[in-house]
Parts: structure tokens; sequence; C-alpha cells
């Protein structure tokens, strides 16, 4: 996008031309609405249905496999296994410790409702002494899951277990294991296993493939290993594993400083797309219409509880298996909504303050303080959305760097947020008409512009698009009355960096405060961080006091 | 002093200060000491110490009228200075403590349980209670005044003013609210136990500090008053009217809202100062964004331009919040943000317009913010 | 001195709006106690001029010297006012809420116009007398103590020349004084500028043809950004290029 088309009020001879065209035909903009409306709606409603629709099998109901394999199982009578469940009751420690032994070798998930069944009428020793089998056994069990999360958690549970006989499935399952992060858990749980088994060869070349794996989690005891060689009575195999061992934590620290880098990277970017997607909205009613929004972050909010109000009736009303139908399909409720409120706050207040700034910025906050207390009394403090299926977890890139899917999703949001309001503005009729609108009132409406309608729709829109940032927010946090409080400061310095001429300006302050509050945050804290940016704002617009791109030219400073 | 440069023209605005004068420094007074307890004329001790924070929270006002009434520029961080004044006298009274805190240190309570072992550096000059009256005046002050050389020198005005004093809230609050920042956290500083060797807990005490907040709110209104009559008093209007006009006549605008700042910063300092050991508290809670907010609304009700207007501002919208807050606690917020919006929209001079409106019966005043033209020199 | 008896020369002023040349290559020089008349069609870059010699636009090129040889460009409003550079507005801009009297005081040329000084000051009674002068110049001593709002286009307009006058400018800027103003307003506007600039340099910019021909004596041409032609009124209504852009748009001088 070039910055030049960017800006508010550029026009072309040629947009004019078609401006009059148009508007001289009677063409309104309601019927622009129609006409475009429905077309961007549809885009928007498309994307979260892309998602749905590709989500990944469905967990597998781990108690209806359980049970069919219990079916073939419990066939012969009395088999050692059985023999062994009703040793755990036995009242011989010796007895019960191995019949424990023997679970956890023979046994399989489809021991689990029976074993539960006993922990629930057991005394505590006995209960301590199936804990373990259980976990271990489900552990196991989820180890061959179909979905990869389950299978990687499942490994890296048996790593805390201790127990070595996990080594073995751990290997097992990592050899048939396709997706490579998950395999990558596995081989550092198994090898983490392996390092504490006491067996000097073992634990060599366990630490050896710890180090080649960079394992972030073999740390402390890396450490520990060489806190026992330094010990004055150490003998020659724990220096031998002690030098091994500082080699490996080289390895790894490279590596995990590496790692923190691109983390810290995507955090800032993953900030910056929410301080982008709130400041869209913002920028757009302050660049075009001179109005100071303070309720925008209450507008979001209401888009929040839009989607939260969906989600509720979806778990009232319909079979669980379509409830992650909710997340689309209150995308256009949560735009409705906030749609609405705004296009009332615009018809009742903000169009007496029009060219009023400080006003609009007021009484704007008074209507902030009504919709968050009205938010506070009727929802109560702390409400929050189950992400969908599809946006929980987070993809592994590589050793290290954990990318949350709900983040990717915001930041891929606010790209198609930045595109949408490009192409509505300044690729469409509505977009024409608005901008022209912005330019000179007067004129617009001696071109047959109906000025009142295009100032309304313009902030309804602008309110939708918060209704759109609260829908993506709940993804990434809880919905309380607070929501919008939260960003409001940050975004508001997001406008005034990027100054009120450009779109492009909005992106690169939110860019830039973005990533930086992610970058300083390590150093300083988050409360510090947010001082340093404030003065980092207040220096920066000691440099460029109109912020990053500020409109030129006589109107500018009118 | 105003009086002596325009006799004629204020005699009734000087008479309706010496009158309110009268009755807030005498009257409410000896209505507290003379009447029987039970009787209707009394005033409870409790009403006098709130209406003592009342007129401190005036004094609050009359700085951001200053910087907004008359020269437009919307200071949102107002609670900031207000809390710096209240900080500092805070610190010099927790130290005033002593042995009768609840651990029996030298150190303020809060101290002992974050273990801090000894007092931190900047604590020091505050073992002077004359330091801790200096600080919450002087630090406001040479805080705006770096704050506002910065913001003002690079021609930072308007909504873009506003929203940067608005983050400065912002960061304040979140400063103040840190352990480590060594104020007592999210609890501030509380549990005072004496100035000047009088017991805070004595009404007798309470009444002096209400009086001198009554004298201390008349001086800054004389001053106020001064500064708005003077001709720079004028630059500032035409600031607000026309900045650039004022540039092209040879001022520096730039100069002249830095001062206006900073003259509020101060007011902001000694109402805080006057607030702490009326309210025997202050956290962070008082400086954030929406106390710093209410100020602006205190001034915009009371009707801004004018310095009545924002006293009247200030003692009504808080005596309606402690009356309300009593009665209905989950309406205070609809009530604030709906005066916000009304006032914006329907009255934008606030109290003092829809009075003179009244009495005239004519049209309303000339705009937001005219005070009664006063002509200095005449012809 | 190489600029002899020139109070004002622009030399190659050039201003650029993201690519678009509202001034281009721009030369214009003024002399002492000279009335010199700016015209040209819409979006010629007669604003743009004044806004680069009284400091509210920063040209990217060019060079401005005023008087003694100072270089303009660079330096900030309030010092070029201090200069001794007086600006009236296109749009009449005023105090509205102070008094006519508190308008003219406030613009009174003064040693300083610090914050303290304006804080401690008052009027001596010269002053007092040279602002009611003024007043009296600009016929509003009825409405000294109205508020400047309240008053009408044309008193406004003249309210800010005697605003400007009061500043005691070496040089004056005028822009457009006469829009808004009946035939006899513009006939006594006509003459005041006339008379100031026995004492003053002046430069208006003006469309109105026939209050151009009542003033002025040498009248600049300009159009799209640099000077196309100086002369005489008669001089530039002969010209064939003048009368090619300015007639030949449909824009009829009278």
């Amino acid at each position: 996008m070039d910055s030049q088309s960017l800006r508010w009020g550029y026009f072309s001879r040629m947009g004019i031309r078609r401006l009059y065209g148009q508007c001289k035909g009677g063409d309104s903009v309601t019927k622009g609405f129609m006409k475009r409306g429905p077309c961007a709606l549809a885009i928007a409603l498309l994307i979260p249905l892309f998602f749905v629709l590709n989500v990944a099998p469905k967990p597998v109901n781990a108690e209806g496999e359980a049970s069919n394999l219990a079916a073939v199982s419990s066939a012969p009578a009395l088999s050692p296994i059985e023999q062994a469940l009703a040793d755990l009751s036995s009242e011989n420690a010796e007895t019960r410790s191995a019949a424990v032994a023997l679970l956890i070798e023979k046994g399989d998930a489809s021991l689990i409702p029976k074993l539960d069944e006993i922990r629930a009428t057991a005394d505590r020793l006995v209960r301590q002494a199936i804990k373990p089998v259980v976990d271990l056994l489900k552990n196991r069990a989820n180890l061959t899951s179909e979905l990869p999360d389950y299978r990687r958690s499942a490994a890296s549970d048996l790593a805390s277990t201790g127990r070595r006989e996990a080594i073995v499935w751990l290997q097992a399952a990592a050899a048939k294991e396709e997706v490579w992060w998950v395999r990558y858990t596995m081989e550092e749980s198994a090898n983490l296993l392996e390092i504490r088994s006491g067996d000097f060869a073992a634990q060599q070349i366990a630490i050896k493939k710890l180090g080649e794996l960079r394992s972030q989690n073999s740390v402390s005891i890396l450490k520990e290993l060489i806190e026992a060689g330094k010990a004055a009575e150490a003998t020659e195999e724990q220096k031998t594993l002690m030098s091994a061992a500082s080699g490996a934590i080289l390895e790894i620290d490279a590596w995990s400083t590496k790692a923190t880098i691109i983390e810290t990277i995507f955090r800032g970017i993953s900030l910056s797309s929410i301080l982008l997607i709130m400041s869209l909205g913002l920028a757009v009613v302050f660049g075009l219409m001179g109005v100071i929004n303070m309720a925008h972050g209450e507008l979001m909010m209401i888009g929040a509880y839009a989607t939260f109000i969906t989600q509720q009736a979806f778990i009232a009303l319909l079979p669980p298996e379509h409830f992650d139908w909710y997340f689309p399909v209150s995308l256009p409720l949560a735009f409705l909504a906030s749609f609405g409120v705004g296009w009332v706050l615009e018809a009742t207040i903000i169009r007496f303050l029009y060219g009023r700034l400080l006003e609009t910025l007021l009484a704007t906050w008074g209507v902030s303080l009504i919709l968050m207390q009205a938010a506070r009394v009727y929802f109560g403090d702390l409400t929050a959305v189950i992400a969908p299926q599809a946006l929980r977890g987070g993809a592994q890139v590589m050793v290290g760097v954990y990318l949350p899917y709900n983040r990717i999703f915001i930041i891929l949001l606010s790209i198609v947020c930045v595109v949408g309001i490009y192409y509505l503005l300044f690729n469409s009729n509505l977009g024409l008409r608005v901008r022209a609108v912005t330019q000179n009132r007067n004129m617009s409406a001696c071109l047959g512009i109906p000025t009142r309608k295009v100032d309304s729709y313009t902030f309804a829109f602008a309110s939708g698009l918060a209704g759109i940032a609260g829908w993506a927010l709940t993804m990434v946090g809880n919905v309380d009355p607070g929501l919008g409080q939260n960003y409001i400061v940050d975004s508001f310095m997001v406008v005034v960096t990027g100054g009120v001429g450009k779109l492009a300006g909005t992106i690169w302050a939110s860019l830039g405060i973005g990533g930086l509050n992610k970058v300083i945050e390590p150093f300083s804290g988050a409360v510090y961080g947010k001082v340093f940016i404030l003065i980092g704002v207040i220096l920066f617009l000691q440099w460029r006091p109109s912020g990053l791109f500020a409109a030129k030219g006589r109107s500018a400073d009118a | 002093m105003p009086e002596q440069m325009q006799p004629q023209q204020n005699s009734r605005e000087t008479l309706s200060f010496y009158l309110v004068g009268a009755i807030l420094l005498i009257v409410l007074p000896l209505l507290n000491v003379l009447p029987a307890e039970e009787s209707w004329l009394r005033v409870s001790d409790f009403r006098l110490n709130q209406f003592g924070k009342f007129l401190c929270f005036a004094i609050l006002a009359l700085g951001l009228d200053l910087t907004w009434g008359y020269c437009g520029v919307l200071s949102m961080g107002q609670g900031v200075f207000f809390g710096f004044g209240a900080y500092c006298m805070g610190m010099s009274l927790a130290l005033g403590i002593g042995k009768e805190s609840v651990y029996g240190s030298d150190l303020p309570d809060f101290m002992v349980w974050t273990q801090v072992k000894e007092l931190p550096l900047f604590w020091y000059p505050f073992k002077s209670f004359a330091a801790g009256i200096l600080g919450a005046i002087l630090v406001p002050m040479i805080f705006a005044a770096i704050f506002g050389f910065l913001a003002f020198r690079s021609r930072i005005k308007g909504v873009y003013f506003a929203i940067i004093t608005q983050a400065l809230a912002f960061a304040a609050w979140l400063v103040f609210n840190r352990n480590e920042t060594r104020l007592g956290g999210t609890n501030g500083l509380t549990d005072f136990k004496q100035l000047l060797g009088y017991r805070l807990s004595e009404p007798s005490t309470q009444l002096g500090l209400y009086m001198l907040t009554v004298v201390a709110l008349g001086a800054g209104y004389l001053l106020c008053r001064w500064i708005v009559a003077s001709r720079a008093g004028k630059v500032l209007v035409a600031i607000r009217d026309s900045e650039s006009r004022v540039t092209f006549t040879g001022y520096t605008p730039w100069i002249y809202k830095l001062f206006v700042f900073v003259v509020a910063a101060g007011l902001a300092g000694l109402s805080g100062m006057l607030y702490a050991p009326q309210v025997g508290i202050i956290t962070p809670a008082q400086i954030g964004v929406l106390p710093s907010l209410e100020v602006v609304i205190w001034v915009a009700v009371g009707g801004r331009g004018t310095l009545i207007g924002a006293i009247l501002g200030a003692v009504v919208v808080n005596f309606a919040r402690s009356v309300l807050t009593n009665y209905f606690p989950e309406a205070w917020p609809f009530i604030l943000g709906g005066l916000f919006v009304v006032v914006v929209t329907m009255f934008p001079d606030g109290l003092i317009g829809i009075i003179r409106k009244l009495f005239s019966g004519g049209p309303p005043v000339a705009s937001a913010a005219m005070p009664k033209p006063q002509t200095q020199g005449g012809r | 001195m190489d600029t002899e008896g020139l109070i004002l020369n622009c030399e190659n002023v050039v201003v650029d709006y993201d690519g678009f040349k509202a001034l281009n290559n721009c030369s214009f020089s003024v002399n002492y106690n000279e009335l010199r008349v700016v015209i040209g069609p819409n979006g010629a870059g007669k604003t743009t001029l004044l806004d680069c010699i009284c400091g509210k636009t920063l040209p990217s090129s060019g060079k401005i010297t005023f008087g003694n040889n100072i270089e303009l460009i660079g330096k900030n409003a309030e010092h070029i006012a201090k200069l001794g550079v007086g600006r009236k507005f296109q749009a009449p801009s005023v105090y509205g809420n102070l008094t006519v009297w508190q308008n003219l005081d406030l613009s009174l040329k003064r040693m300083s116009k610090g914050v303290f000084p304006t804080l401690l000051g008052k009027s001596t009674p010269e002053e007092r007398e040279r602002i009611n002068e003024t007043m009296d110049t600009i016929g509003l001593t009825p409405d000294a103590h109205s508020r400047a709002g309240s008053l009408s286009h044309g008193q406004k307009q003249w309210l800010e020349i005697g605003m400007v006058i009061l500043q005691d400018p070496a040089l004056l800027l005028v822009d457009e004084p006469v829009a808004g103003m009946s035939d006899k307003e513009t006939e006594q506007t006509g003459r005041l500028l006339s008379s100031l600039a026995e004492k003053h340099a002046i430069v208006v910019i003006e469309h109105d043809m026939e209050f151009v021909r009542q003033i002025a004596r040498i009248v600049t041409v300009l159009a799209e950004g640099t000077v196309i032609c100086e002369g005489t009124v008669e001089h530039v209504q002969a010209d064939e290029h003048v009368r090619e852009i300015y007639l030949g748009r449909a824009k009829v001088a009278h």
C-alpha cells in the first residue's frame, strides 16, 4: 500500500468524476451499503468458517475406546491383571507394590475405569498406590491419541513421573510418530527419564542427546549433575557426566537465546495486532470525522459480550457437537451489536458535537462510564469465552518457540481488517463518499451525498469494527467490564503517534508501540515498560509533533 | 491584589467573595462548636471534615479551570499533581507516626511488612515537616514544568495533549501501585497520628485544618483572579480563541501554556497537601485516570471559564456523590457518565451558565467560558 | 547590503506538499514603503507565499530575506512577528471572547511579551492613546467594550487590520482584506491601506479587481507557484499570458 493513496483526503480527478457521476444517478449511500455491506460481511464471515471447517478431528472419546478394549480383554477368568487388581486392596504392602508394578507393565487404558472404581472406595494408602498407575496408564494410552496435542502432553507428563517403564513406551511411540514436535517431546521425555536412571552409559548418551535436542526442560537436571560433579566426593563417573552436562548446557543456552528473540518478536507482533485492530476504528472516526471516541473500548466490550452471549446460547440450546459454531456465528452478531450501539450513540450525542474534539472526548468518556457500569451490574465481573477447538493450542515451529493459534488468528484478523478498511475506503464508492464528506461537507451535499447518513454510517461502521476487535479479544482474555479500559490508553497512544492523516501511520505506530512494549518488558517489567513507552512517545512527538504521518497542506492546521 | 486593580468593576464579586468566605470561615466553624450536640443547627465534625475535603477538591478544580477554562488546554492528568502533593504531605505525616505504628518501628508500617530495613533516601527530607509542605507544592510544579516543557514546546495541543496527560495519569497510577517505589503500593500511606504535635484524631485539629483549607482556597481564588484579570490572563483567553493570531502578534503561546500548567499543578499540589491529613489516607486510587477525569467534570458542571464555577462544581458534584453513593452505590458511575454527556451536549456553560440565564432572563452567556468583561485600564 | 532598498526579497522559494508544488521557484521582492498587490487564480500559491514569509510554512528550498538581510526561513512565527512582519489572515482571526479594546491592547507593540512582564504590566497613558487612535481609524470606537465575536464580518476584518497596525510592523501582509465587505466598506479599506503605505511596506492579496485598481501601484501576478508578470495594473491587464490564464479560465475580472 503506498502511503500516498492511504491519505484520508486523497482524491484523484477520476475519483471526483466518479463520485459526481454516481451521485447524479440518485444512488444513495444506503444502496452503496446494500451492495458492499453484505459482500464485506460475507468475506469476514468466511474466514472463521474456514477455521471451523478445517478443525482437527474431534478429541477421541477416551472412554468409548476404553470400553471397547475392556470388552475384549475381560473374557478369561481371573487373569494376572485381575489378580493384581484384587491385590491392590491387600493389607500387605509388598503384595500391593508387586500388583502396582504388574499393572504398570501389563496394564492398559482399559483398566482405568476399574482402577477409578477401586480408588473411589479405597482408603488413603491404596489411593496413593493407585494414583501413579492411573496416571501412567492414562498417559500411555494418550501416546497413541489422534490429537497431536494430547500425545505431546502425555509424553511430557510421562517424563515427570520418573518411571523407567515409560522409556520403552516413549521410544516406541516416537518411532511411529509423524508430527515432529510431538516426536521431539517423546524423545526428550525418554532421555529425561534415562538421565535419571543411574545407568552411567545410558546417562552419557542421554546427556548428549538432550544437548542435541536443545532441551529446555533438561537444564535443571543437567545443572544438578554439574553440581554433583563439582562436589569433593565426586566419583570419576560423576565428573565425566559433569563435563558432558556443561557442554550440553552451552548448546542449549545458545539456542534458547535465539528462541527468546524469535518469541519476543512474535509477542511484539501479536500485541501490535491487538493494538492495531483496536486503533483502526479509533483512527477512522478521528481521521475522518474529527471525533475522539473514548467509548471505543466499551464498544469492543459490547462485541465481546455479544460473543459471550452467543456462546451461552449455544451451550443452552444446541447439542455440544455444534458448540464450536458459536464462534463464527458470533462474529456478525458482535459486529451488529456494536454497530447498533454506535449508530444510536451517533444519532443521540455525537452529531451535536462535530468539530468540537475535546467535547467529543468528554461526552464519549461519559458514555464509556455508563456502558462499563451497565456491564458490571448486568454481567458481573468475570466471564470467559471458551475458544473453539481450532484456536486452542498452538504450533511448535521450532524447539523452544511455541506460537499459540489464538495469537496467530488475531494477527491474521488484523491484516484482514486493514485490507478490508483499505478496500472499503479507497476502492469503493462508499469510501469515496466518506472521504468526500470529510474533505468538503458542503460540496458533497451539493453533489447529492446524504452527508448525515454518511456520518452516522461511518461512525457505526467504526463501532462495528470495535465489535470485531472485541470478538477477537475474547480469544486472548477474559470478558469483563474493564476489557476496553485495558487497552484504550495504549491504542490512543497509537493514534497520536501515528498521526491523524494516514492509515499507514496507525499501522506503523501500533507495530512500533507493540513491539517496543514487548522488547522493554523483559528488562523492566510491564509497568515500567508502559512508563518508558509514554516517555518514548513524548520524545517522539518532540521530533514529529503531529505524529508519524501528518497531513500536509493548507488545510492541515485549519 | 485584584481589588485594588479594579475597584468599581468587581464590587459585587468582591462582596460575594467576602460573604462566602465569612460563612465558610466563621459561621460553619461556629455552628460546629456552639450549638448543642443534638441541635439541628449543629454541623457535625463529620460533615465539617467532609466539607473540608470538598474545598480541597475546589482548589484542584481552580487549577484545571485556569488551564482548560481560560487557556483551552485540557489536562486529564491533574490527579497526578494532586497525588504528588498528597504523597509528599503523606510521607511527612507517615514519618510523624514514629513509634506509635503497629510494629513499633521508626519506619512506616508498610515498609516493615515489605521488608524494607532502611528508610529509602528520598524519604529523608520529609522528616522535616516544612519539607513536606514545600515538597507538596514544589514537586508537582517542577514535574509539571518538565512535562509541560516537553509537551508544549513541541506544540502538542488540544486532544493530543489531553491524551498524553491521560497516559501520564495511567502511568503514574501504575508506578504508585508498585511496592518497589516505596510509597506503600496499593494501600498507599495511612494511619497518620499527628501533625506538628496536634493529634489528627482530635476534632479541634480537624477544625483547624478545615479553616486552613478555607484560607488556602481563598488565596488560590485570589491568585487565579489576579492572573485572569491581568493582561496575561487575556493572552490566555486569546490563545484559546486563536492561537495562531497570538503567535503572529509576537507572543509565544507555549510559554503561557506552560505557565498556567505549572500554576495549576501547584494548586493541585496544595489541594493534595490539605487532603492527606483531613482524609487520613492517600492511595494510588486517588491519582488514576478516572479521578483525574472527575476533576474535569467538576469544572464542566460548575461552568468552565469562571472561577466561581469551578469551585461550585467541585463542591456540588462531590456533595451529590457523597449523598448518592450512600443510597445507591451502584448508580454513581451512571450519574457521573450522564453528567459528562448532559453537560457537554446541553449545558456547556455549566451551573453558572444556567444561573446567569435564569437571573438575566436573556440569552445564554457569551460562550463557554467568558468571564465578565473586565476592562483593565479602560478608555 | 546587496538588496538595496528592498524590505523583502524572496528567491527561488519552493514549497512542496507531497509532490504538489504550491510554490515553484518563486522570486518576489518588495521595496520599503511600497504597496504591492498580488493577484492570481485560485491555487496559484498566493497564501502559501505569505505563509512562507511569516513563518507558518517552511519552504523546502529558497531564500527569504527581510530588511537588513535577515534570513526568515527557519525562524519561528513569533520571532518573525517580533522582527516586524505583521499578518492579516484571509478569514478574520480575532479573539472572539475578548472585547475590541482587549484585542487591540494585546496586539500593541511592547518591549516584552514574556509571561511575567505581561502579568505585571499595565497600559501607560501613551499606549492607551495609541489604541484609542487606532480604534478611531478603524471606526470601532463605539464598540470598544463589545465582544469581538459579536462584531459583523466587515468589522472583524477591520479589527484585525487594526491589530496588525498596532504591532507597528515594517512589513504588513494582508490576505483578502475586503472579502465580504460592502462597496462602501471596501472603499474605506482601500483608503486605509493607501494611507498606511506611507509608513509601512504592504503586500495585499486580492481578487476584487475594482479594489486592486483603486489601491495598486504595482501588481504581481502569480500562477502555478511562480511569478508570471509584474507591472502596473494596465500593463498586467494587457499581458497576453495573464489574459490567457485568467480570462481563459472564465474568471472574468470585471
